[in-house]
């Protein structure tokens, strides 16, 4: 279980202000969709909230400073799926899994029972079970997307930070990696993460925070924050919101000037 | 893929134990004088014929143990390099490391420095060794990024290149100029105990600081971002990365010369005998190395030819069609 706190972050790339003074509290237990246009600087804050880049202002874990934290800590707390990972060696599936349990290694021990069982459950609960002995890097771009998020499950941390892990996904695993993400928050991990597809924001999320310009400008229940004058304002389209049972559709529909 | 992979490590380590051995107990045994083994371990044991002993312990043994040490060094900082810089090109040399300790040795070979003491030359090399990587820190500033060092390194190795080009240019004769170029070649040839010593230490503590950061190679396959995400402090592993290769590779550059080609293509023999991973073939690299510059080195003995081959030529020759072997069936994949 773990909250993160974050006051007054901001980051500064070059000199362009990308993350604007965003205050949040994200509680453990939730789903949280960080949503925006190209640009908008979700990426940048997840990376703030990892301690990736230099940022202003306060992250807190669980009340403790970021900037206090040992990065071996940080890592056993925050897993991170960054986004269009590139694989750098030719390592076997269940390999490239099996560092996701770097941080929890004790100095010069060897992957130990207990690793390799988390590396096995990550494997299973990302649907990548039969590929571990294939090699990574001659994956399909959907199957490696799984893999990497299998590599992310692996670390078992209490919060999971995904940047686009829907990116180059069929519909079918799309539906799969949201119910996986719900699935960690309903055993209690804080999961955020960034999505472009509104319609899986408004059906897995329990809250959206949509970013403009590096600025939170809504922060709440999906259906309070999509509405049709924000997608206006922040997006530029008119969209086709439809409710039909429990289940809410968001198409855009054309460009709005 | 069928054994366990511990097994298999296991299997490949031991299995380059025993060539290594078998590498040492030859070059011991194996020159212009043949020596039977029986003879050779007669005279290690201390109870063998005056020249077997004069032969083995004085000429032999030292460059043996050079040999060794030099190829497990240079096999050791490829294999890191490629994990650090996770580019299959790179090797030693890339940082300017070497030719920055090469152009120690020659400076103290141009101006004479050499011929006061035995120890000058190594101590110069690897001073200037050090030097190198304090200029690459400062071309590459606080910058992380594998790119930047690799052009800094290429900055710092051209300059250091061209500056052993201008002492030969400028060399006062011909014979120093022979001498330079002779000891650029890199040669194991007439090394003493003193060469050993001061060898070793470099090379002790240089492997050290490069086996130390088996992990944080490993956590960057996944780039910068996925390993510090991972716990990795790569301000640090980069310190004891440039320091380790700057400390080892100057310490054996200084007794044996510029050797190229050790470091580039013994992580690419041992790497498809492991998982692939950076961490997996740091030490079957160095046991590698070991064993291919000790063959080298047996190799310069008994070829014949009017003067003795220097060790960096066949290093060299024999890199070469290997690398081209390498590429040619891993074209698809590293």
């Amino acid at each position: 279980m773990v909250t993160i706190a974050l006051d007054h972050v901001g980051v500064v790339l070059g000199r362009r202000p990308v993350v604007r003074d965003v205050r949040a509290v994200l509680a453990p237990g939730t789903l949280v969709g960080i949503i925006g246009p190209n640009g908008a600087g979700k990426s940048t804050l997840l990376r703030a909230i990892l301690g990736l880049v230099p940022a202003a202002g306060n992250v807190r874990i669980d009340d403790v400073p970021l900037a206090s934290m040992a990065r071996g800590a940080v890592a056993r707390t925050l897993a991170y799926l960054p986004q269009g990972q590139t694989l750098h060696w030719p390592l076997t599936v269940e390999r490239l899994v099996a560092l996701g349990r770097l941080p929890h290694l004790a100095p010069m021990s060897r992957v130990g029972e207990a690793d390799a069982a988390a590396v096995a459950r990550a494997l299973e609960r990302a649907g990548v079970s039969d590929l571990r002995d294939r090699i990574a890097t001659e994956l399909s771009g959907g199957e490696r997307a799984r893999v990497l998020l299998a590599r992310a499950l692996a670390v078992e941390a209490p919060a999971l930070l995904a940047d686009e892990p829907l990116a180059s996904l069929d519909p079918g695993h799309q539906i799969d990696v949201m119910e996986l993400l719900r699935a960690e928050a309903n055993g209690g991990a804080l999961v955020v993460t960034v999505l472009h597809d509104l319609t899986m924001a408004a059906r897995y999320c329990d809250r959206l925070l949509l970013m403009d310009a590096g600025a939170i400008v809504a922060d709440g229940a999906p259906l309070d924050v999509l509405t049709p004058e924000r997608l206006r304002a922040v997006y530029g389209i008119t969209a086709a919101i439809e409710r039909h049972g429990g289940t809410t559709t968001i198409v855009p529909v054309a460009r709005a000037y | 893929m069928t054994t366990h992979p511990c097994g298999r490590r296991s299997a490949l380590i031991g299995g380059l134990v025993v060539l290594m051995i078998v590498a040492s107990i030859a070059s011991l045994a194996l020159g212009t004088v043949p020596l039977a083994p029986g003879r050779v371990l007669a005279a290690l044991g201390g109870h063998g014929d005056a020249v077997a002993s004069a032969i083995v312990l004085e000429l032999r043994l030292p460059r043996t143990i050079l040999g060794l040490a030099v190829g497990a060094m240079l096999g050791l900082a490829g294999a890191a390099l490629q994990g650090y810089l996770r580019n299959p090109l790179a090797e030693p040399s890339v940082l300017g490391a070497s030719n920055a300790a090469a152009l120690g040795a020659v400076a103290a070979i141009y101006f004479g420095l050499a011929d006061l003491h035995p120890v000058v030359l190594p101590v110069l090399a690897i001073a200037a060794g050090l030097v190198s990587l304090v200029l690459l820190f400062a071309i590459a500033g606080r910058s992380e990024s594998p790119l930047t060092l690799i052009l800094a390194g290429i900055a710092v190795s051209t300059l250091a290149g061209a500056a052993i080009s201008l002492a030969l240019n400028l060399s006062p004769n011909p014979f120093a100029a022979m001498e330079i170029m002779t000891w650029l070649l890199g040669s194991l040839e007439n090394r003493s105990f003193q060469h050993v010593w001061i060898a070793l230490p470099c090379i002790a503590a240089g492997s050290a600081l490069l086996l130390f950061d088996a992990r944080a190679l490993d956590a960057l396959t996944l780039g910068e971002d996925g390993a510090r995400a991972l716990g990795a402090d790569l301000r640090a592993t980069r310190l004891r990365l440039l320091l380790g290769v700057a400390i080892g590779v100057g310490g054996a550059v200084a007794v044996s010369g510029s050797i190229g080609f050790v470091g580039l293509i013994v992580p690419h023999l041992v790497r498809p005998l492991t998982d692939r991973s950076p961490s997996a073939i740091l030490l079957p690299s160095a046991l590698a190395g070991a064993v291919l510059l000790t063959c080298a080195d047996i190799g310069v003995r008994l070829i014949p030819a009017t003067s003795e081959l220097k060790l960096g030529v066949v290093t060299a020759f024999l890199g070469v069609p290997v690398f081209l072997a390498y590429l040619i069936r891993e074209r698809r994949l590293w």
